[in-house]
């Protein structure tokens, strides 16, 4: 280093006092490896961070007071781009606390179908998180192999409901409609492919050395400050601790399922990497089962008030038509009463609290989006850490912007 | 769903203070308590430290309407990551003084989730590290999820 110094031309001034400054660099909202547009103040002494403070809200969109001026069903629509990664998920808690309201059941075959298509879409969601993770590291490759999966997935979520992203597949008291024919065949056919996929991105990032050191060790959280800032899902499991909303918690019917909750102890990076990998094939585990539990039956539960008639009925049955109208026209009533309803999305806990007053709409509805919680965490996780390594632990946290802002 | 060791819960806590329970209420599976505004602290840290509701997973406040008395209501859904039982505290809070003591000395948690609180609905956290609000701009006059604030807001907002 001296010897370059003194090598140089005698008329450049050499600034030495600069290197003790702290530098304050903004990140985001228009940079691609903080998924979507988060902006991150930084604090930096040379490359290492000493402050981060998230900034959120650019895609603040009022969706909570929105659902205070629509139905309860119109509501559905909303859920679907909060976590665009995984509507299925949103729809599922937000029609799971109306129907706690309403005290209704839905039949088992719409149970199975509830779970089959929410664990396609969990894996589809990881499919997401896995090729961004990836290439914020600098593999490009793997997220186009990712989104080849992904694309599967959304075909046979859109062969089901018509739509790719936004399916509001779930509604209050059953499902959109029944399966299509030839569901079942396309969803084995899909089944058969992907376990050669997983061998691929086993290969191709897990057995990568370039990706494990530079994610070993990195972000690291405590189990027990993991708790306090509320982490959930994969990055808390990434700590040692088995909580698994589908078993501590259970809902539709989730704790008839065979399958395990991975966790690991690593509580870095490359830990929730392991947790998100190895959840992959207990997701396809569950979707294996709920096929094989697929029997005829009806998918709508028998309560006429709040669920739509089949368009048959209505041709034949004056009062189903009758509650058709009614339905569309003026909504239907919901006891007074509050609930909380978490479920086990992606990310973690997706919580929805749903106040009623009595009417046709509702009084608050908050969501508790995992990635909001998450993200929060962020500032601790990536003190002392190279810039570098900022992106890596975001990829980590598997963040939508669209849940936190809402 | 059965209920039962919810109240044990709320057998404890009026055990140790019976003036921290105002009031309980159970339906639909749910058990909510009541508590007065200045034993939220207190409150929170029995249960944190005593009955293992380590983990708080939503803190959210709610309008009921300008014509109500007590106008503001601070939800608090605990939950613990070794019985998983969730309980829900409630705060009541009067329009005039929509202030409450703010939880983030136990659960860091809690930090967002009250800037989200305020930031909407106008709810004060007392002793809050940094109260700003988080999802609207700083500069935006009044809070969108209070009732009298109409949809569409009162002009069109720009961000120049």
């Amino acid at each position: 280093m001296s010897t370059a110094v003194e090598n140089l031309p005698s008329d450049i001034e050499v600034l030495d006092e600069s290197l003790d400054s702290q530098m304050t660099i903004s990140m985001g909202p228009q940079h691609p490896s903080t998924h979507g547009v988060l902006r991150l103040e930084l604090i930096l002494d040379g490359e290492v961070v000493v402050k981060t403070t998230p900034d959120i809200g650019y895609l603040h969109t009022g969706m909570e007071k929105l659902f205070e001026y629509k139905k309860y069903q119109q509501g559905i629509t909303i859920t679907d781009r909060m976590d665009y990664l995984n509507p299925l998920g949103n729809n599922l808690a937000y029609v799971m606390a109306a129907e706690k309201l309403l005290q209704i059941e839905i039949p088992e075959r719409g149970q199975v179908i509830r779970v089959l298509m929410c664990e396609l879409q969990r894996i589809a969601s990881h499919m997401v998180w896995l090729g961004t993770h990836a290439l914020d590291i600098g593999a490009m490759s793997v997220f186009f192999f990712c989104f080849r999966q992904r694309e599967k997935i959304l075909n046979l979520i859109e062969a089901a409901s018509g739509g790719r992203m936004t399916p509001s597949y779930f509604r209050i008291g059953g499902l959109m409609m029944d399966l299509p024919a030839g569901f079942e065949r396309r969803c084995k056919q899909f089944l058969e492919d992907f376990p050669a996929a997983m061998d691929m991105f086993e290969t191709l990032v897990s057995g990568n050395t370039l990706f494990q050191s530079r994610t070993k060790e990195i972000g690291y959280m405590s189990k027990e400050d993991s708790i306090s800032w509320g982490v959930t899902g994969p990055c808390l499991r990434a700590c040692g601790v088995e909580l698994d909303l589908r078993i501590a918690n259970p809902y539709t019917g989730y704790e008839t399922y065979d399958f395990d909750i991975p966790t690991e102890t690593g509580c870095d990076v490359w830990a929730r990497f392991r947790v998100r990998m190895r959840e992959l094939y207990e997701s396809e585990k569950i979707v294996k089962q709920a096929l094989e539990r697929l029997k005829p039956g009806p998918t709508k539960a028998d309560a006429p008030k709040v669920v739509l008639p089949d368009r048959d009925d209505m041709r034949k049955h004056m009062d189903s038509l009758i509650h058709h109208f009614l339905i569309v026209a003026e909504g239907f009533n919901v006891p007074e009463g509050e609930v909380y309803h978490a479920i086990e999305a992606s990310k973690g806990e997706l919580g929805v609290y749903m106040k009623s007053n009595g009417g046709p709409k509702p009084e608050r509805v908050h969501f508790r989006g995992p990635s909001f919680v998450n993200l929060s965490a962020l500032p601790d996780m990536v003190e002392g850490e190279l810039i570098a390594d900022v992106v890596a632990v975001i990829g980590s946290l598997d963040i939508v912007l669209g849940e936190i802002d809402r | 769903m059965n209920t039962e060791p919810l109240h044990n819960f709320v057998e404890k806590l009026k055990a140790q203070n019976s003036s921290w329970v105002a009031d309980v209420k159970d339906a639909l599976g749910e058990v909510t308590i009541t508590v007065p505004r200045e034993a939220i602290i207190d409150v929170c840290n029995f249960l944190k430290g005593e009955q293992d509701f380590d983990l708080l997973a939503d803190l959210c406040g709610s309008d009921c309407g300008p014509e109500e008395d007590p106008r503001f209501e601070v939800n608090y859904h605990l939950f613990s990551t070794t019985h998983y039982n969730r309980l829900r505290l409630k705060v009541l809070l009067m329009e005039d003084e929509p202030n409450v003591e703010s939880v983030t000395s136990l659960w860091k948690t809690a930090n967002w989730h009250e800037r989200e609180t305020y930031d909407l609905l106008g709810i004060v956290f007392d002793n809050h590290p940094d109260l700003r609000r988080i999802l609207l701009p700083s500069d935006f006059d009044g809070h969108a999820l209070r009732k009298d604030y109409p949809l569409r807001g009162y002009e069109p907002y720009s961000l120049s």
